[in-house]
C-alpha cells in the first residue's frame, strides 16, 4: 500500500520476534514464575486430595493439565500489558503489515519460551502424581498439541482487557470456558495412554482445534486490539 | 433496490428509529407472549397426558425446553448481532447485543436449574456431570464472562465491539453443545425438537411444548426490546429527540410504550 514503506513484510516480522525473545529473555520472572505456579499447583493435589497411588493414578492426567492450563492463562496476562504501556502497541498498529501476522510471531515467540519448558516439566509432575510410564509420551504430545490452543486463544482475551486496569479475573473468566474442549480431549488422550489404549482419536481432535485456532486466533487477536487500542 | 437497502441499513444506525418502531411492536409482542404462556401452561399443566413412565413429573419439559432452546438462541443472537456490529459498527446492534446478553444468561440458568429439578424424580440426582448438562453450565459461564466484559469497559460502543469478539469466539460452544449428546455417552436424552422428523412426543404433549416455546420466543424479543430502549434513552439523553420526549411527558415513571406515542 505503502510506497515509501521499505521493510518488507519478512523483515517486520524477524524483527518482531528478536524483540519478543529479548523481552522475555531479560525478564526471567515473567518465565519462571508460571512454571513455578504449575509445580506448585500440582503439589497441592497430592496434599488436598491423598497421597496414595489408588487415588492419584487416575487423575493425574486432569491435575497436570488442568495446573498447565492456570499456568498458561497467568502467563498472558504480561503478554500486551507492556507493549501497551511503551506504546509500542501502537507502533505495531500503524505498521502497514498485516497485524494478525506481526502478533502470530509475538504469540509464537511466548508460546516458545513458555510452553515449552512447561512441557518439558509435566512429565517430572506426571512422575510424580504416579502417571503410568507409557502415558509421558501422549502428555507430552498432548500439551505440545493444545498449548498453542491455549496461548493463541487466551491472547484474545488479554488483548480484549489490554487497556483495563484489572483484568487478572476476568481474563479468567473470559478464557477459561473456551478452554474446556482443549482440556476435555487432552485429558482424555493421556487417561487412555495410562490405560494402554490407543490415544489416536483425541490427540486428531486436538490437532483439529489447534489448526482451527491456528487459521482464526490471529484475526480475532488483531481485532481485539484494535477495539482495546482506540478506546 | 439498492437504495431502499441501503436506507434500512442506514435506519439501524438510528436509535430514534428503533425507538419509535419498537414502541409499536411492543403491545403485541406482550399480548402474544402472554396468550402463548397462559394458554400453554395451563394447557400443559392442566390437560396434557401424563407420560407413561415419568408421571407428572415430566411436565417441567414445559418450562426446560423452551428456556434451554431460548439460551442458545440467544448466544447464536448474541454472535450474530457482534458480527454486524464488528462490520457495519450500528449503533442499534451494539445495544441490542447489549441487552441480549442478561437475558440469555437468565435463560440458561432457568433451564439448568429446571433441569436439575427435573433430575430428582427422573434420574434421582440433582447434578450429573453429563456432556449436556456441562456445556449449559459452560455456556452460563460464556455469557457471564460477556457480560464482565462490557460491565468492566467504560465506553459503551467500545465494550460492545469487545464482547461482541468474545461472543464470535465463544460460539464455537454452540455446537460442541449440540453435538455432545452424540459425541460422549450420557444420560440425557437426545434433542426434543428436531426439524427434519416427526415428534416422537403424541401431538398433545407436543402442541403445549410448541406454544409455550413461541410464548418463551416473544417474551425474549419483548425483553430486548425494553431492555435495549432502555439503553437507547440512557445513551441518547443528551439528544433533542431524548430531551423533548421526557419533556413531553413530565411523569417518567410513564408506561415507555406509550411515551412513544406522543
Amino acid at each position: 500500500m505503502h510506497k515509501t514503506n521499505t521493510t518488507s513484510l519478512a523483515q517486520a516480522v524477524g524483527v518482531c520476534i528478536r524483540r519478543e525473545f529479548l523481552l522475555l529473555v531479560r525478564r526471567p520472572s515473567d518465565l519462571l514464575n508460571p512454571l513455578l505456579f504449575f509445580a506448585l499447583v500440582s503439589l497441592l493435589f497430592p496434599l488436598g486430595i491423598s497421597p496414595t497411588e489408588a487415588i492419584l493414578q487416575p487423575v493425574a492426567s486432569g491435575v497436570v493439565w488442568v495446573a498447565a492450563l492456570l499456568a498458561t492463562l497467568l502467563s498472558l496476562d504480561s503478554l500486551f500489558r507492556q507493549d501497551l504501556l511503551d506504546g509500542s502497541l501502537e507502533q505495531l498498529l500503524l505498521t502497514p503489515h498485516p497485524l494478525s501476522v506481526l502478533v502470530m510471531a509475538k504469540v509464537g515467540v511466548h508460546w516458545l519460551m513458555t510452553a515449552i519448558p512447561l512441557i518439558l516439566m509435566a512429565p517430572v509432575l506426571g512422575a510424580m502424581l504416579y502417571l503410568p510410564t507409557q502415558a509421558q509420551g501422549v502428555l507430552m504430545l498432548a500439551l505440545l498439541l493444545g498449548t498453542p490452543v491455549l496461548i493463541l486463544v487466551g491472547a484474545i482475551g488479554a488483548a480484549l482487557t489490554v487497556s483495563l486496569r484489572k483484568t487478572g479475573v476476568l481474563l479468567t473468566l473470559m478464557v477459561l470456558p473456551l478452554y474446556i474442549p482443549v482440556l476435555i480431549f487432552g485429558t482424555s488422550a493421556v487417561h487412555a495412554a495410562a490405560q494402554d489404549l490407543p490415544a489416536d482419536g483425541q490427540l486428531a481432535f486436538l490437532g483439529a482445534i489447534l489448526s482451527l485456532t491456528l487459521v482464526l486466533a490471529p484475526l480475532g487477536i488483531s481485532a481485539a486490539l484494535k477495539v482495546s487500542v482506540r478506546q | 433496490m439498492k437504495d431502499t437497502l441501503l436506507r434500512w441499513f442506514h435506519k439501524w444506525g438510528s436509535p430514534k428509529w428503533f425507538y419509535d418502531l419498537s414502541g409499536r411492536w411492543m403491545p403485541w409482542l406482550a399480548g402474544l407472549s402472554l396468550i402463548c404462556l397462559l394458554v400453554g401452561s395451563i394447557w400443559a399443566l392442566a390437560f396434557a397426558p401424563m407420560d407413561y413412565q415419568q408421571g407428572n413429573s415430566f411436565r417441567i419439559i414445559y418450562l426446560h425446553v423452551p428456556a434451554a432452546i431460548l439460551a442458545q438462541s440467544a448466544y447464536m443472537l448474541l454472535a450474530i448481532l457482534g458480527v454486524i456490529t464488528l462490520v457495519w459498527r450500528m449503533k442499534m446492534t451494539e445495544i441490542l447485543a447489549t441487552a441480549c446478553a442478561p437475558i440469555g444468561a437468565s435463560m440458561t440458568f432457568l433451564a439448568l436449574v429446571t433441569g436439575s429439578l427435573w433430575g430428582v424424580p427422573t434420574w434421582g440426582t440433582w447434578w450429573i456431570w453429563d456432556a449436556r448438562l456441562t456445556s449449559m453450565l459452560v455456556l452460563l459461564f460464556l455469557y457471564l464472562g460477556i457480560m464482565a466484559l462490557q460491565d468492566a469497559i467504560r465506553d459503551p460502543s467500545s465494550a460492545a465491539r469487545a464482547s461482541a469478539i468474545l461472543a464470535i469466539v465463544g460460539v464455537i460452544n454452540i455446537p460442541i453443545i449440540k453435538y455432545s449428546v452424540e459425541w460422549w455417552y450420557t444420560l440425557h436424552q437426545p434433542a426434543t425438537f428436531k426439524l427434519t422428523e416427526k415428534p416422537a412426543m403424541p401431538m398433545e404433549m407436543w402442541l403445549p411444548l410448541l406454544m409455550m416455546l413461541i410464548g418463551f420466543y416473544a417474551f425474549f424479543a419483548w425483553s430486548l426490546l425494553l431492555r435495549a430502549r432502555h439503553q437507547v434513552l440512557i445513551r441518547e439523553q443528551k439528544t433533542r429527540w431524548v430531551t423533548q420526549l421526557l419533556d413531553a411527558k413530565p411523569a417518567t415513571k410513564s408506561d415507555p410504550s406509550e411515551s412513544a406515542k406522543s
